[in-house]
């Protein structure tokens, strides 16, 4: 069960003569949800847009299951900050869509879209295109095709960014529940704290650019969590206090 | 209830447009107020029913000339959509091949199709060919730049979907990158369909025996205006019927109603 799934080695990005990763080293073991926080600016999208190769890192190296992570090998998933699902595909056939990349048999294809409609509350909108759902829905479906092909690593960029706070919450719980029922791995980015408390087993905390891990929390409160618990004001406070660069 | 409502008002509205149109052209016909060549609306009506049953002047009834105009356009239509059309979309996403044929394409872009022509008689003589290829480079430049506008405007966040699920850059260009461009294309299309038919009076003056520029030209020769005039309503009513038609295939093809 502890096994290592993600191991990443000296992770450094320039851009020019800008650092904006430096040296960055973790582990992440299968099935276990890391949320990264840092700074604004901070390079956190970089930092994952290095995980799934968008962009190549300047030194270092991310491991996959002890081999260099890979998309064409690795089943690797990945929710944007902005909208992303396909204008000209319908909700199934865009929750489908990284399965047939995967090539994934049909029955099996439908088999999953049926359950992630389900789980998501998807059902009545499957011939739905995406402009005629409303953002949350829209997010809901990013975040159902990203875990439709039971990624070994799924990567989530903010993916509630532009969402209010009551569906935010929503949201965070329909991620959970994804999570505990597909066992995937996930590395969610996010700048905000209450967020990363209420979701994360395990918190990497970024300083300014050039960033790197100022500290790794461990948090082992039960999901799903109470935000007005103690426990969980105090983790976010240490959080907050660990970020802060003013 | 209420979108019939308005569907009804607006079907109202187009045919008085339409009532107020050919009243003041009538008027401005009638009362020879633009010059004294000009045709009535009555006129061209009754130019129109002449010429479904006689040849005069050109020697064609009208019939033979929308058929004969028709096979002229759709056919360099048809060949610059298929071709400008994985030309615009190629270029657009590979840049290597962008870079080969972006020079080439630049400098032919700016000749206007009917500088073709004296090449084309010496080419390939007059015949249906000669007419075709002149629409053809008309056609063409619209549908290349389209293509290549639109699938250049892809979303790169769509584009990264497909790559950290492991797609090849082919895979890719098909699946996310000419859906993409979709909308694009089909202005491109609508674009070079009008250029079509604005190039066909051109090329049937190359020498043609039938088709509406040809009809055109020989009325303007014996001063029937009122037949010039059908002419040019024929042509704008057969572009609206197929601006009409595209936008029936794209609503099915482009369900998503991307921007």
């Amino acid at each position: 069960m502890d096994e290592t799934k993600i191991r990443v080695e000296h992770l450094t990005k320039k851009f020019g003569d800008l650092l904006v990763l430096d040296d960055i080293s973790f582990s992440v073991k299968k099935g276990e949800f890391v949320c990264v926080v840092g700074p604004t600016g901070c390079g956190k999208t970089t930092f994952l847009n290095l995980l799934t190769r968008i962009y190549q890192p300047t030194q270092g190296e991310l491991y996959i299951d002890g081999t260099p992570a890979d998309p064409k090998i690795h089943n690797i998933s990945f929710a944007f900050q902005e909208p992303s699902a396909m204008p000209w595909l319908n909700v199934e056939q865009n929750l489908q869509f990284g399965m047939k990349i995967k090539k994934i048999p049909e029955d099996e294809r439908k088999r999953r879209v049926e359950r992630i409609l389900k789980l998501l509350g998807l059902e009545e909108f499957r011939k739905s295109y995406p402009r005629e759902l409303s953002v949350s829905a829209e997010q809901r479906v990013i975040i159902g095709r990203a875990f439709s092909t039971y990624p070994d690593l799924l990567l989530m960029d903010e993916p509630y960014g532009q969402m209010d706070i009551k569906m935010r919450f929503y949201l965070e719980d329909e991620v959970l529940k994804l999570w505990k029922e597909f066992g995937s791995t996930v590395i969610f980015i996010t700048h905000n704290i209450e967020e990363a408390t209420y979701l994360a087993e395990r918190v990497l905390i970024l300083t300014n650019k050039p960033a790197t891990i100022k500290e790794n929390l461990e948090i082992n409160l039960p999901h799903p969590r109470d935000v007005t618990s103690p426990e969980f004001i105090e983790i976010r406070r240490h959080i907050t206090d660990a970020i802060k660069w003013w | 209830m209420k979108k019939d409502e308005s569907n009804i008002k607006y079907v109202f509205l187009t045919i008085v447009t339409f009532i107020i149109f050919f009243l003041t052209w009538q008027l401005l016909a009638e009362f020879d107020i633009v010059g004294k060549y000009m045709p009535s609306p009555v006129d061209v009506f009754r130019a129109f029913v002449f010429k479904l049953s006689n040849i005069g002047p050109d020697g064609s009834l009208l019939s033979t000339n929308i058929l004969t105009s028709l096979k002229v356009s759709l056919l360099g239509f048809s060949v610059a959509v298929v071709i400008g059309i994985p030309l615009g979309l190629f270029m657009g996403w590979y840049r290597l091949f962008d870079r080969i044929v972006k020079t080439l394409f630049e400098l032919i872009r700016p000749i206007p199709a009917v500088a073709w022509i004296p090449l084309m008689i010496v080419w390939v003589g007059v015949g249906l060919t000669a007419k075709a290829l002149i629409i053809f480079f008309a056609a063409f430049v619209p549908c290349v730049i389209n293509s290549y506008t639109g699938i250049r405007q892809t979303n790169p966040a769509l584009i990264n979907v497909a790559k950290t699920y492991g797609a090849s850059n082919f895979y890719t260009f098909l699946h996310v990158g000419v859906p993409s461009a979709i909308p694009m294309i089909f202005a491109g299309m609508r674009v070079a369909l009008s250029t079509s038919w604005g190039t066909l009076v051109a090329a049937e003056m190359l020498a043609a025996s039938s088709g509406l520029g040809y009809m055109i030209s020989m009325a303007r020769s014996f001063g029937r205006a009122d037949v010039v005039v059908l002419g040019m309503v024929v042509i704008g009513a057969l572009g609206y019927i197929f601006t009409l038609l595209f936008s029936k295939i794209e609503s099915v093809i482009n369900k998503g109603g991307t921007v």
